[in-house]
Formats: C-alpha cells, sequence, structure tokens
C-alpha cells in the first residue's frame, strides 16, 4: 500500500479503488483492548451478548501489532503516560483512537496532580466519546462516527 | 496540646458520659479495660484517650514514638485482647499543630471482635520505627505512607514509593502539596490529523 | 517528547541450576490483569521465585479531592472506586458520615439500601466470575454472566438512573422512592437466577480441568491469613469464619436470616466455592427483603449543609471484595479535613508474593483472578 500511496489525481476509478479499500478498512475494525478503569467494564458488556460487538466486525485483540484501533477507556494517569505512548508506537499504520469517556477526553472529574488532562496530551485522536460511563450504545454510535471518518480518507488519491 | 496526666482526662471524659443513660455508659467503660491495662503495664507512655462517640470501637489511644513498638506487641500477644489484625495504617497532617504529622494504627481483634485505634505524633523528618515484623499487612500501608506523606520507617524491608512514580519528587497527601500539582509532568501536545489527510 | 522512563526491580539472584533467572514483566497492559497492575515476575523456567507488584497506574487523588468538596459531593467520587459494585461504596460512605449524627434512618430506607447492596454484591461477583473463568479458558460462563449481569444492570437503571456508576443513597436515606417496576423486575431476578447459579456450577463445579486449575492453587492458611490484613470471601475461604454483616451489622441486616459460607483449605477453588454460595444467600437475602419491605418515607430530616463535629470515625462494611472503610477527621466545617478509604483490594493483593511464590506462571493468572481486585479501588 505504502508505494501507491498518495500518488494518482482525483477521478472516478481512483475514488472507487478508495472507497473499496475504507470500505474493507471500516468493516473489520480491530480494537486493542486498553480498558484502564470504569470504561472498561462498559466496553466489556458491549462486546458481550446484549450489545454485540462482533456484528461490527469487531474483534478484541490484546496484542498492538494486531490491532487498528485502541479504545483509550477509562482515566490516563501519568504513571500510565509511558506505557500508552510505548503501546501506540507498536501498533502498525493504518491506525486511529477512540477516547472514551470523560476521563480519556478531558481528565473527567479528577482535576489534579496524578491524572493527565485527556490522552489527546500524548497521542492524536480521532474521536471523543463523552461520558461517565458512556453507555455501549455511545461506544457503538463512536465507533460508527470513526467508521464515517475512515470513508472520507484518501488512500491513492493526492 | 502539653502533656497532662492521665487522671485529669479520665475525669474529663467521665463529665461528659454522666448525660448518657447507664446502659451505654457501661459501654464506655468496657472499652475502658484496654487502657487500664495499658495503663498499669506502662505507666508514662500514653498521653490521653479519647473516645469520640459511644461506639465502644472509636476508643483512640495517643501513644510516644518510643513506645509504640512495645504497646502494639503487647496487644497483639495479650491473651484477652487479641488484636491479631491490623486492618488500616494512615497518616493525616495538621500543618498548624507542633507536632504536625500523625500516624494511625487501626487494630482488630477477629476472635473478640473488637476495634482500638493508636494515634502516634510526630514532628517532621522524624521517623518511626516499622510494625511489619508484627503484622505483615503493614508493609505495603508504610510504604504508602512514606509515598503519600514522606514519614520514614525505620527498620522496613523494602521502604520505596508505591503510588506515584519513582521520581515524583514530592509528598502528594501533605497539606502544602497543591491540588493540581506542581507541573511535574509537562507534555508536547501532537498534531492530529484532519479529515481527509 | 516525552521521556519513557524505567522502573527496576532490584533483586538480582543465580538459581539452584545456575542458570541465569528470567524476569519477564506482567505489564500493565495485559488482558488478564483485570486493570493496570503490573506484576515483575523473577522465574526459574516455569517456576515463580520472586514476584514484585508495581500498582499506582490508576491512581487519581481521590483522598486528596475529598478535602476539597463536601460530604454529599463526594458520593459520586465513591462510586468510581469499586467500580464493579457502586452501590455498596456509596453505602460505606453514607453509612460513615451519619456515624456523626443520631438521625432516625428510616425502616424502608434500610430496607433498600441492603436490597440495592445485595445486587451489588451479585453484580460483582458475576463480573467475577466472568474474568476468571475467561483468564482459566472457560469463555462460556463470560457470555453467561454478562447476560445476568445486564438484568441486575436494568434493576439499577429503573431505580437510579445509571447503569454502573449510580450515585444510589443519600445522606439521611434515598434520594426518592423505587419505583414500582423496580420491585416487579427484582421479583423477576430472583425468581430465575437460582438455576442459573446451577448452570455455572454445571460448567465449573466438577469439571476436571477447573479442579486440576484450581485445588491446591494458591493457598494461604487461616493464622497467614489474618496477619496479612485479609477480609472479605479470601479470608472465609481460609477458614476463618468472619462477616462484617454479621459482626456489626448495619442497614437492615439485623432483621435479616442468611448463612456465612466459609471454607477450608484456602485454595483458588475454595474461594470459587464460598463466592457462588454467597450468589445463593445473596437471593435468600432479597427474598426476604421484598416480602419484609415495609412502606413509610425514605428520608429522614437532615440539616441543609451537613456539619458534622470536630472529631474522627472509622466505619467499615461488608464489600463483595472484603472489608470497606472509610476514616474521616472533621473539623466542623462542611468539608472533610481528611478522608482515608481502606481498601480491601490493596490489602488483599499485598498477599500475593505469598501465594504465588513456589507456583507455576500459569497460577499467577489464576490467582490474581481470584483474589477479585479492582485497580480504582486498589489505587484510588
Amino acid at each position: 500500500m505504502g508505494v501507491v500511496e498518495g500518488k494518482f489525481n482525483d477521478n472516478f476509478i481512483t475514488s472507487k479503488v478508495d472507497s473499496l479499500v475504507a470500505w474493507a478498512r471500516k468493516s473489520a475494525l480491530w480494537p486493542m483492548t486498553f480498558g484502564l478503569a470504569c470504561c472498561a467494564i462498559e466496553m466489556m458488556a458491549s462486546g458481550a451478548a446484549r450489545y454485540d460487538f462482533d456484528r461490527f466486525g469487531v474483534i478484541f485483540r490484546a496484542t498492538p501489532r494486531q490491532s487498528d484501533v485502541i479504545i483509550v477507556a477509562g482515566t490516563v494517569t501519568h504513571k500510565m503516560g509511558s506505557a500508552i505512548r510505548k503501546v501506540y508506537d507498536q501498533m502498525p499504520e493504518p491506525r486511529w483512537v477512540i477516547a472514551m469517556g470523560n476521563c480519556a477526553t478531558c481528565g473527567g472529574p479528577y482535576p489534579n496532580y496524578a491524572v493527565m488532562q485527556g490522552v489527546d496530551e500524548i497521542i492524536p485522536v480521532d474521536v471523543y466519546i463523552p461520558g461517565c460511563p458512556p453507555r455501549p450504545e455511545s461506544l457503538m454510535w463512536g465507533v460508527m462516527q470513526l467508521q464515517k471518518k475512515i470513508e472520507q480518507e484518501k488512500f491513492i488519491r493526492k | 496540646m502539653a502533656d497532662e496526666s492521665v487522671q485529669g482526662e479520665n475525669s474529663e471524659v467521665d463529665e461528659e458520659t454522666s448525660d448518657l443513660n447507664p446502659e451505654e455508659d457501661s459501654k464506655k467503660d468496657v472499652g475502658r479495660d484496654i487502657l487500664d491495662v495499658l495503663e498499669a503495664k506502662f505507666p508514662g507512655s500514653t498521653f490521653d484517650a479519647e473516645a469520640f462517640s459511644n461506639f465502644e470501637d472509636e476508643l483512640s489511644i495517643t501513644l510516644k514514638p518510643d513506645s509504640l513498638e512495645e504497646v502494639a506487641l503487647f496487644l497483639k500477644d495479650h491473651e484477652i485482647f487479641q488484636f491479631t489484625m491490623l486492618v488500616d495504617l494512615t497518616a493525616v497532617h495538621f500543618p498548624n499543630d507542633d507536632l504536625p504529622l500523625h500516624v494511625l494504627y487501626q487494630l482488630f481483634s477477629i476472635e473478640k471482635n473488637r476495634r482500638v485505634r493508636l494515634k502516634v505524633r510526630l514532628q517532621e523528618e522524624q521517623s518511626i520505627p516499622t510494625v511489619s515484623n508484627l503484622w505483615s499487612s503493614a508493609n505495603w500501608m508504610e510504604r504508602e505512607v512514606f509515598d503519600l506523606f514522606g514519614i520514614d520507617f525505620s527498620g522496613h524491608p523494602d521502604l520505596r514509593r508505591i503510588l506515584m512514580p519513582d521520581d515524583w519528587g514530592s509528598h502528594p497527601m501533605l497539606k502544602s502539596y497543591p491540588l493540581e500539582g506542581k507541573g511535574e509532568r509537562v507534555y508536547d501536545k501532537p498534531q492530529r490529523k484532519e479529515i481527509g489527510e | 517528547m516525552y521521556e519513557i522512563e524505567e522502573t527496576k526491580s532490584e533483586i538480582q539472584t543465580k538459581t539452584v541450576t545456575g542458570a541465569d533467572e528470567l524476569v519477564v514483566n506482567m505489564g500493565p497492559q495485559h488482558p488478564s490483569t483485570h486493570g493496570v497492575l503490573r506484576v515483575i515476575l523473577h522465574l526459574d523456567g516455569e517456576t515463580v521465585t520472586d514476584l514484585d507488584c508495581d500498582i499506582g497506574y490508576l491512581h487519581r487523588g481521590t483522598e486528596k479531592i475529598g478535602e476539597n468538596i463536601t460530604y454529599s459531593m463526594f458520593i459520586p467520587y465513591t462510586d468510581r472506586l469499586d467500580y464493579i459494585a457502586a452501590p455498596s461504596n456509596n453505602l460505606a460512605w453514607v453509612t460513615a458520615v451519619e456515624k456523626f449524627f443520631d438521625w432516625e434512618i428510616p425502616i424502608r430506607a434500610n430496607y433498600i439500601r441492603s436490597m440495592v447492596g445485595e445486587f451489588s454484591r451479585i453484580a460483582s461477583h458475576l463480573l467475577w466470575l466472568a474474568t476468571h473463568a475467561l483468564d482459566i479458558g472457560a469463555m462460556t460462563v463470560f457470555l453467561w454472566c454478562f447476560r445476568e449481569r445486564e438484568m441486575v444492570l436494568d434493576l439499577f437503571e429503573t431505580a437510579f438512573g445509571g447503569r454502573l456508576t449510580v450515585n444510589a443513597f443519600r445522606l439521611g436515606g434515598l434520594e426518592q422512592d423505587v419505583p414500582a417496576k423496580f420491585l416487579t423486575l427484582a421479583q423477576e431476578f430472583i425468581d430465575i437466577f437460582p438455576s442459573r447459579i446451577q448452570d455455572y456450577e454445571t460448567l465449573l463445579t466438577n469439571n476436571r480441568i477447573w479442579l486440576q486449575r484450581t485445588r491446591g492453587v494458591g493457598v494461604i492458611s487461616g493464622e497467614d491469613a489474618v496477619d496479612f490484613g485479609l477480609s472479605g470471601p479470601l479470608l472465609r475461604a481460609s477458614g476463618v469464619n468472619y462477616d462484617l454483616r454479621r459482626a456489626k451489622p448495619y442497614a437492615a441486616y439485623p432483621y435479616l436470616d442468611f448463612v456465612v459460607p466459609t471454607g477450608e483449605n484456602g485454595d483458588i477453588y475454595d474461594r470459587y466455592i464460598v463466592r457462588i454460595e454467597e450468589l445463593r444467600q445473596s437471593v435468600k437475602i432479597i427474598q426476604q427483603c421484598l416480602e419484609q419491605l415495609p412502606d413509610g418515607p425514605v428520608s429522614c430530616k437532615t440539616p441543609r449543609t451537613i456539619k458534622p463535629p470536630v472529631g474522627e470515625i472509622y466505619h467499615s462494611i461488608e464489600n463483595p471484595k472484603g472489608e470497606f472503610g472509610f476514616y474521616i477527621v472533621s473539623d466542623g466545617s462542611e468539608t472533610p479535613y481528611r478522608v482515608r478509604i481502606r481498601p480491601p483490594s490493596f490489602v488483599n493483593l499485598a498477599a500475593l508474593k505469598k501465594l504465588c511464590v513456589g507456583g507455576l506462571l500459569a497460577d499467577v493468572v489464576a490467582v490474581i483472578g481470584s483474589i477479585d481486585i479492582v485497580l480504582g479501588e486498589c489505587d484510588r
């Protein structure tokens, strides 16, 4: 993919190829389990039987090497920051980040010495999901928003 | 707070209890037996004893730092009291006191279902002997008190930080440390990708 | 950009065979550590020779926040401590602050508090069973337990508006009475739940693989358990019969009849049996609460600003994880002077070294699961 990336002009054929690539990428998003705190429980609940995540093509992988998206679910402390950065650097491109919950978005209810005020201080975030904790439906909405964002990305077009 | 005679303190508490009905009065007296035994065995070690409420497990005994080890061992091995479990070990910071750091030990006896609280008052930079050789649960709790308050426990097998990162520098739970922190961690914010890139 | 810090463990020894020890990091991001726990293992082949726990990755400074806000404003923060059984933590805080005063809590409020506390115990044990069995390898149990847990979360949502972090109780009782739908849903739940517990037991209790992985693993004796300050099902599985609902009854427990299960050997299998039996006892307690629930108000008259008298108290309740207590120092104002949270997970986790050293690497995962830790409460 790297050889043909960004090389072609914008026309009917290249945009169709791009939409094919986007469809493939968004339909099989494999997130890495990065459950830190309470939001992790809602993430597990959304993967369980009632709010099934598997029908979106989402399979939770435990290793960063095989995952597309990292869902940061929970409070990020300063001590955890180096671990998040290491894990994010190990993910191969293309990769996306979803910040789930108030703590990962902006520090949540903890404006104090130990908590990083939002995970976007250390890794770039694509989708923010508010809530404390957000319901499983909200997490699914967030994943669908990420899918819409992926649809608009350009791969082989300049 | 100066060192007053234990007799005077007891009579002050007796005045408070005279308003209560006799049943609760006897509950308070039942909590006194620990104090009487301690006074008999270690004269001069207790500053004062405050029982805040009518619950007998709210008995709180303040000790001198030197007598902590022997009183703790005595209470643990006593045939009648048997305080074999250390439930909690924590500290409170009163910056305006002349003895600002108070270390608290919450003891519990499973066989007798009784609780008692021991309190030791320290100055800054004063160290206190560890009780982790008596109760193994004190190991991590003393590490946490060292981490958050800076109190040194002499004789502890492994005294290092447990909750904060190792190079944090300050002790967060002291009243002089602000809630937002002192800016120990600063990051460069990463650039976000725009839609279409 | 940002310096990655390394924390090293200073223990270095050579093994009996003369080969070097292998130091393996079971890092903060791991599917089986139930949160952000880091364990540094020293291995001789597959045998664990030494173990060091590194916690603090979820230290959020809750105790320091408690010194700056009022007593009522702190109730949502207690939700986030043991986020699996949130109403239990609310109950602990609310009963602790009420100990400063001598309010008469209405009997209906006490019954509802006990009932919701037992539902949160069921929710916590279901999630414990789901993740513990998933770690050991049984995936079906995960999906079945979450199916029942969703029903309990529906109950919480009917009564309090939130699924996970409920902010259930207030100082002086409840905020408002529970709707009638809550009571019908509760009755339906406890009608079908015993057969579901039987389903889990059919899968696991006499399963050869389960027995091989849990019998005789992670053993701790009764005296050692008391020495380490353990509490909850961990202590009861080692033979010590101690339950705060019996020893120091709170809420409506003086009027309720239930059995406290204990184990004998103190291994992982006994802890599993104790918790399954606690599920059944919780059903029994809830049935009694529904039958005996009286009418009446749900809150007593409390002052507009809560200002306790000067002093200090310690109060603890029986959380699903163990003894969960609050030590509060009050200076007479509307914010506490010091809030100390006595976390059962922190104290229980300190015994991990004793439970794992000498065993195999695969047993470490099983032991961490059986201790039932929640890092939110351990690190606060």
